[in-house]
């Protein structure tokens, strides 16, 4: 693109359109979620951080649950003065997103005072509200664990018939199914319960923090609020300890590299006592601390350690050896805690007068007490809730496919949770009348179509943005939990301009400089090719990814922002780190020597 | 030996003697003192120049031929300063001066020979936080021999009465009695690396960040702006670098074999190479960092890496002033209810 050509503008919503061949995966999305003409008033831009690829049919229940649930918790729970909730729509798979802010003086002042009645009591009563929290989630977790995977026997168990139970096994399938869809609703509304009121506190003071040092980098407040013990660092300390006791029992050495999880399980069971002592203690950690994804939990595919038990074997031979050669393997939590105390201490000793320091005092007290919320949620919703939630969604598709539905269980998941529930009562049906069931010869083509579909749009890119550009972008949630500001609007206009340039940007997420050889890992199959020292290039990191920290030099992300599951991880293990490039895995080539800057924020592809 | 009368050396003194040595040379024994790397070097006090002045005023008078000046007559006062200058470098020293001089500057001798030693100014008004004085006085590098070392000596007095110091002291009526200046003689460096260091970000304000810039060779190179240096931003707390930007540095300032200063090029690749390494500029920041502790405010400093032995001395510190004069801008206050400082986020900012 030639850089004095480059739009003023982004394209509007009806001038996007979807891709020849794909329009029958597009109308699978409901009607409220497709654009409009209307929609072309209104600035909306690509989600790409939470959902970074084109979204199969039934995965846009994410958004739809999780836009359900903050627009309440803005709009009408807490009642945030100057901004309401999220539309969402999507076209090509993308989901595009656009926020509706409160503009009218009036109304602001009316919502403040909602907004002081409803959220500065959720500030006052945090912690026993949190506790609380807490509870109701383990208490939707365990309901979710309770539900029976769905099984339809060729006559109803007698011990039912004898009971007077009333109800055929049928509709249990459909108590499951809604159940399971009510529960992941629910889950999101528990998900923002305190999220943007977390967010804000923790916000109120980086930009104190901004003002009073403006060339503080963000990789520094967040280490003065990032909590040391959350639930965050807790699958990588139960690693550690597995290694510690495969090294005590002396099973450590059937983690051998290149060996499949079932050999090593194998060797286990065969290796006596200690082996089935070894194999207690993991159980112990599989559950809740495995049910971690290898994405953020938004998509099916993000499947958990304790479905795929590789990524967490792989990491145990490094930690045992670590264990052998005598070093020091536990974090240093109290160490970190005394740094984390003299970082506060040391800013809080530069700043200007006594109101300064009075207000700082204020504002770090506030987001140390709202952050292991902001931390600790996404382990119970994003990783536990969602796997549970997904896998009972497999259970059906095993079912469905059991009854030649699909070819596989995977299928299920290009139906929407609509076409679902369709689906599941065609099969009720069909054991009720005795009769064949209608999916077999309907779901196969339809299924066939949207998976092309999917692949087609993965290979089209999608404009940043689309609508008018606003003046100033208040929305507090967008510019929270996007980070999207008018300047990074104008840096997306002008991007065109710079893309034959030998530099991507991001985040400067853990300083540091080092040059090495990238290595792009796309997904959780490929982190195996990550050779000693290497330089990690990936879409995302979660916490599943952590324990092949010890193996690389530095990390580069596509997506994720200093409080980022790689930022924090990276800075932990003292490693350069840049997050959120947009681009990296696209821009740079496997095998590409690169020089990572974390202080900065830049990745320069040397040659 | 005999005890001095008009000489100290700087680990004897403060910045409470600066009345008596200087800005300059208050400032270098207040380093000296607290523990930082200087070049080692001797202060001839005001009390020389007095002493020196009150012999000139027997023959005819001086300071009165000064106040007898308009402040706006500056044919007079060009007239006045040339004869004063001249009867100033033309005397010599009295002889208990001079034999204090070349007993001290041989004893810098010790260190390495020939001693080539920088003639400094450093007057009684200059380099204090509130009047900026500095700048008119001279600075002569490279001095060799006791007796070149004497002549700068009065050279550095004689400006005093450049036209510049005049005007300057008549516009504000400074009375001539107050008026005097003592002299640091200090050991130059052999610079690898020179350059200078704000405790406080000079573009933004920032407290919490320190800017280094430097450049190969002498730091005049620098200071006069013939070279753009190598510039970086490293956080006072925890040493994370955020800026990196390399300069190309065609040409450095080095010792001349015939004396003084002379510009040599920089070779490729060296020219476009960072001047200083990370462990270079983590000493620069702890040492920037105790040097505005012990002082209690950001400072402005001058430093030097000494070419043979890779040690960072520091050439000179004083208090950072541009910022320290806007400070009343606070960034938050207390508020009573300390929830109501979330309505920042939450209230717009419109």
């Amino acid at each position: 693109m030639n850089a004095q050509l480059k739009p003023r503008e982004f394209p509007l919503p009806s001038s996007v359109k979807v891709i020849s061949g794909t329009e029958g995966a597009q109308a699978a999305y409901p009607y409220h979620i497709q654009f409009s003409k209307a929609d072309d008033q209104k600035f909306w831009f690509y989600n790409s951080m939470h959902f970074p690829e084109p979204m199969s049919a039934f995965d846009m229940v994410t958004a739809e649950a999780a836009y359900c649930a903050l627009g309440a918790s803005n709009t009408r729970v807490h009642c945030l003065p100057t901004t309401l909730g999220i539309d969402h729509r999507i076209i090509n798979g993308r989901v595009y997103i656009g926020g509706n802010a409160v503009t009218d003086p009036k109304e602001i002042v009316r919502r403040t005072a909602e907004f002081q009645k409803r959220a500065f009591y959720y500030y006052q009563n945090w912690e026993s509200l949190y506790a609380h929290w807490k509870q109701k989630m383990l208490k939707l977790i365990e309901d979710a664990k309770a539900m029976p995977d769905p099984a339809l026997p060729e006559f109803e168990p007698l011990e039912h018939v004898h009971a007077g139970r009333g109800i055929a096994s049928n509709h249990d399938l459909l108590v499951t199914y809604q159940k399971t869809l009510e529960g992941y609703f629910r889950m999101w509304h528990h998900h923002f319960e305190f999220l943007l009121l977390g967010y804000g506190a923790y916000l109120t003071f980086f930009g104190f923090c901004k003002k009073a040092f403006p060339e503080i980098t963000d990789q520094t407040i967040a280490r003065m609020v990032a909590g040391i013990d959350a639930e965050i660092f807790r699958p990588d300390d139960e690693l550690r300890r597995l290694a510690r006791c495969a090294v005590e029992l002396e099973v450590d050495a059937h983690f051998r590299e290149g060996a499949s999880v079932d050999d090593v399980m194998r060797s286990l069971r065969a290796a006596g006592e200690p082996g089935r002592r070894w194999l207690e203690e993991l159980q112990t950690s599989r559950d809740p601390w495995f049910n971690i994804n290898v994405g953020d939990g938004f998509y099916h595919y993000h499947r958990s350690w304790n479905d795929d038990l590789s990524m967490p074997f792989s990491a145990i031979p490094g930690y045992a050896r670590s264990v052998r050669a005598g070093e020091p393997l536990d974090r240093q939590v109290e160490r970190l805690r005394v740094e984390r105390s003299q970082l506060i201490a040391d800013y809080r000793e530069l700043l200007a007068n006594e109101e300064e320091r009075a207000a700082y005092d204020q504002m770090i007290a506030l987001a140390h007490r709202v952050f292991p919320y902001v931390e600790g949620h996404k382990f119970y919703c994003e990783h536990w809730y969602t796997n549970l939630f997904f896998n009972k969604i497999r259970s059906f598709g095993a079912m469905l496919a059991a009854h030649g539905f699909f070819a596989n269980a995977e299928d299920v998941f290009h139906l929407t949770h609509y076409e679902l529930e369709a689906a599941i009562i065609d099969l009720m049906n069909a054991w009720s009348s005795g009769s064949e069931p209608r999916g077999p010869a309907y779901w196969p083509p339809i299924v066939a179509e949207r998976k092309a579909a999917i692949n087609e749009w993965a290979r089209h890119e999608t404009p940043p943005a689309l609508g008018p550009i606003p003046d100033v972008i208040d929305d507090p949630a967008i510019v929270m939990l996007w980070g999207i500001t008018r300047e990074s609007l104008d840096n997306w206009l002008s991007a065109g301009a710079a893309t034959d340039s030998n530099e991507v940007r991001g985040f400067a997420a853990s300083s540091g400089v080092v040059e090495g050889i990238a290595r792009i890992v796309k997904s959780v199959e490929e982190i195996s090719r990550l050779q000693q020292g290497d330089i990690l290039v990936c879409r995302v990191t979660n916490p599943t990814w952590t324990p092949i920290f010890q193996k690389i030099r530095a990390a580069v992300s596509d997506i994720g922002g200093s409080m980022s599951h790689a930022a924090i991880v990276a800075r932990e293990y003292g490693l350069p780190a840049v997050v959120g490039t947009g681009n990296a895995t696209s821009k740079i080539k496997d095998g590409q020597r690169i020089r990572v800057d974390g202080g900065r924020g830049i990745v320069t592809l040397l040659h | 030996m005999i005890v001095a009368k008009y000489i100290s050396w700087f680990r004897d003194i403060g910045l409470d003697d600066r009345p008596k040595v200087g800005g300059k040379g208050g400032s270098l024994g207040e380093l000296h003192r607290a523990g930082i790397n200087v070049p080692a070097g001797f202060v001839v006090r005001t009390e020389a120049f007095e002493g020196f002045v009150d012999v000139l005023e027997q023959r005819s008078p001086l300071r009165a031929r000064v106040e007898g000046l308009a402040a706006d007559d500056l044919e007079g006062m060009g007239a006045v300063s040339r004869e004063l200058r001249r009867r100033i470098e033309d005397a010599p020293l009295p002889a208990d001066l001079q034999q204090e001089i070349r007993e001290a500057y041989g004893r810098l001798g010790e260190l390495r020979l020939p001693p080539a030693v920088a003639v400094r100014s450093s007057a009684t008004t200059e380099d204090a936080a509130d009047a900026s004085f500095a700048g008119l006085q001279d600075t002569y590098l490279w001095v060799v021999q006791a007796d070149s070392v004497m002549r700068k000596i009065r050279s550095c007095w004689a400006s005093l009465y450049s036209l510049e110091s005049l005007s300057y002291r008549r516009r504000r009526g400074i009375a001539e009695s107050t008026v005097a200046m003592a002299v640091v003689v200090q050991t130059m460096v052999d610079a690898r690396t020179a350059g200078v260091m704000f405790t406080r970000s000079p573009i933004s304000g920032d407290r919490s960040v320190i800017t280094i810039e430097g450049a190969w060779g002498l730091g005049s190179a620098l200071v006069s702006g013939e070279v753009t240096p190598d510039r970086w931003v490293v956080s006072k707390i925890t040493g994370e670098i955020s800026v990196r930007e390399i300069s190309d540095k065609a040409i450095r300032h080095a010792r001349s074999p015939v004396g003084g200063v002379e510009e040599l090029p920089v070779e490729e690749p060296l020219r476009r190479e960072p001047c200083l390494s990370d462990a270079e500029l983590e000493s620069l920041r702890a040492i920037g960092r105790q040097i505005e502790r012990h002082y209690g405010r950001p400072q402005d400093i001058e430093w030097a890496i000494d070419r043979h032995t890779q040690q960072i001395l520091l050439l000179q510190s004083r208090p950072e002033t541009v910022w320290s004069n806007k400070d009343s801008q606070t960034a938050a206050t207390r508020v009573s209810d300390p929830l109501l400082q979330v309505m920042n986020i939450f209230g717009g900012q419109r």
